[in-house]
């Protein structure tokens, strides 16, 4: 079947082009202005964090030539050459490891159970009073916000060096994440349950635990399983302060130029971080299906 | 009045056997898993040295502590501390800039349409996973070693463990991307550098702008802590601070880390949706 394309008489076809050009004229000054505003920043950025290209391009050699360095071995040899000498210190990493997976396992456990605690509290339709609920909110916004770390730091100088501030401060971290998180599922529950249960005259407490609760558990623990994986790259880091964990080895091998054990060290920290994330992809799967993922 | 007929118990409890005797593995398995999950915290406790003294004494040093930083107060040293948090913000915005930009092309190369050989595709996303898989501090620690300490290692270090993230995400927003318009631009003879620039680049860049935006808002919280380790920003004065246990000084820095980072939080949701109209975020 043929088509005639009908071409409009020139006249009105010059208006009509006359107003798109106006409008796409009108588009991509805005876009220029928009890229030269951004552009503008990033200037300022620049001199600001002492951006210095010459030494960048100087010293990108040395960037390639670190990678260069730590795989190698001290006999020169490069490192997949000789296994056992590489990862020499296996057995002791490995228990550091074992302790960075603890440090987050138990601060995941615990910021989780503190985040149930609170976050009825902090969600919109569950709240007993609109006072505590902005309490709870500022409390949670607060943790989440101060960085695991400097939690850390702080929790270094009050409980002593060792992994017990690092799990604190694995906690508090988590608590504020997860209590949002938690409090936006309990958010987005169904609230006739809750209706039906006060009707018969419950509690406050007995209307979360029997009408709420059964709704939101599935997404808790998903959340809670997501959290535990972020926490174990966060616990590699801990010991970076003297909180636990293999960061401390980590720096001392970097801090003293020990190459092949930097790179040793972060293969297994690398290949830790995935069997973990992987496991738990697993797990999540397994226990809620694979929609629960959002 | 009708009466209901009483149910048949004995008929519903042949047919469906499951649902009134579960089977014992069934049914325990619940307790189990809690048990079992219970007992891996005790053993972490234990392991890790917990001990209610310790936490106690812990507890009284940090109220001590909590009680010291009151009423924050910087000193003289504002103007030092304000220069810092530009310089915070300042290593955000460059360090995820540059990573983006990295990025894009890298990101079609582990996007399913766009190389469908997985000869390509798979080594380019495992590479970009090992490269997530090294926390930002790692990587800021690896650059003060190539160009010294300061900001500039703080922004190279921003710069690559974003890369790995944003390769991933951009590529994930590829995939999404509608085929149609691509086969469009094909139908009507365009060549392949033709279909990225006009069929997908229109869909993907409100999406991967969105993300950008987004990460800058979440980097300037990671900008904030690798000053711990001497890569520049407010971290380097709050560890400092911290370590000659100068709370007063602490708190206020705590406090104009979280003022910064509400305010980029307010201007970054405000900017999305004008970029990305009523679309959902990310």
């Amino acid at each position: 079947m043929a088509t005639a394309v009908s071409i409009l008489p020139a006249q009105q076809l010059a208006a009509l082009n006359e107003t798109y050009r106006k409008a796409v004229a009108r588009k991509r000054l805005k876009a220029t202005l928009a890229t030269a505003v951004f552009c503008a920043a990033l200037v300022i950025a620049a001199l600001g964090a002492e951006v210095n290209l010459k030494t960048f391009f100087t010293y990108f050699g040395n960037f390639i030539s670190y990678f260069d360095r730590i795989l190698t071995l001290d006999s020169g040899a490069r490192v997949w050459t000789d296994p056992v000498e590489w990862f020499w210190g296996l057995k002791k990493w490995l228990r550091l490891l074992g302790e960075t997976i603890l440090i987050s396992y138990v601060g995941t456990l615990v910021g989780a159970v503190l985040a149930f605690a609170l976050n009825f509290f902090a969600a919109q339709n569950t709240s007993p009073g609109p006072w505590l609920r902005f309490i709870v909110r500022r409390l949670l916004e607060f943790a989440r916000t101060v960085p695991g770390i400097v939690f850390a730091l702080i929790f270094v100088i009050a409980f002593g060096l060792g992994p017990m501030a690092g799990v604190l401060a694995i906690a508090i971290h988590s608590t504020g994440a997860l209590g949002k998180l938690f409090a936006e599922i309990v958010e987005n529950a169904d609230m006739k349950p809750v209706e039906g249960i006060r009707s018969t005259g419950a509690s406050w407490l007995s209307c979360m635990r029997f009408a709420v609760l059964p709704q939101v558990s599935a997404g808790y623990a998903s959340y809670a399983l997501l959290r535990f994986e972020i926490n174990v790259r966060e616990a590699s880091v801990m010991g970076f302060v003297g909180a636990g964990g293999i960061g401390q080895e980590l720096v001392v091998a970097i801090r003293k130029f020990y190459y092949s054990d930097v790179s040793a060290i972060l293969v297994t920290i690398i290949l830790t971080v995935f069997i973990i994330d992987i496991s738990t992809g697993w797990l999540r799967g397994r226990l809620f299906g694979k929609e629960t993922r959002r | 009045m009708s009466q209901l007929p009483k149910p048949d118990t004995e008929g519903l409890r042949a047919k469906y056997p499951d649902v009134f005797a579960r089977p014992a593995s069934a049914r325990l398995a619940m307790p189990a898993m809690i048990v079992a999950a219970f007992a891996i915290f005790v053993f972490g406790l234990v392991d890790l040295d917990f001990s209610p003294s310790k936490l106690l004494s812990g507890l009284s040093q940090l109220g001590w502590i909590t009680m010291l930083m009151l009423p924050p107060n910087p000193g003289s040293s504002f103007p030092l501390y304000m220069q810092a948090l530009g310089e915070t913000l300042s290593i955000a915005l460059l360090g995820t800039t540059l990573a983006a930009l990295l990025a894009l092309p890298v990101s079609l190369l582990a996007a399913r349409n766009i190389i469908p050989s997985n000869l390509i595709r798979f080594p380019v996303r495992r590479f970009l996973d090992s490269i997530r898989g090294v926390d930002t501090l790692i990587w800021a620690l690896v650059w003060i070693n190539v160009v010294g300490l300061g900001p500039f290692a703080g922004v190279l270090a921003i710069m690559v463990s974003d890369f790995g993230a944003f390769g991933k995400l951009f590529s994930e927003a590829i995939e999404a991307a509608d085929r149609k318009e691509v086969e469009g631009i094909r139908a009507s003879g365009g060549n392949a550098l033709h279909e990225i620039r006009f069929g997908l680049l229109p869909q993907v860049l409100p999406v991967i702008a969105g993300q950008v935006l987004y990460f800058i808002e979440s980097n300037t919280r990671s900008a904030t802590i690798i000053g711990i380790v001497g890569a520049g920003g407010i971290g380097l004065q709050l560890a400092e601070q911290i370590r000659v246990l100068e709370w007063q000084k602490v708190s206020f820095l705590i406090l104009m880390i979280l003022i910064a980072v509400a305010a980029i939080d307010f201007i970054s949701t405000k900017l999305r949706f004008a970029i990305i109209g009523q679309r959902a975020v990310v």
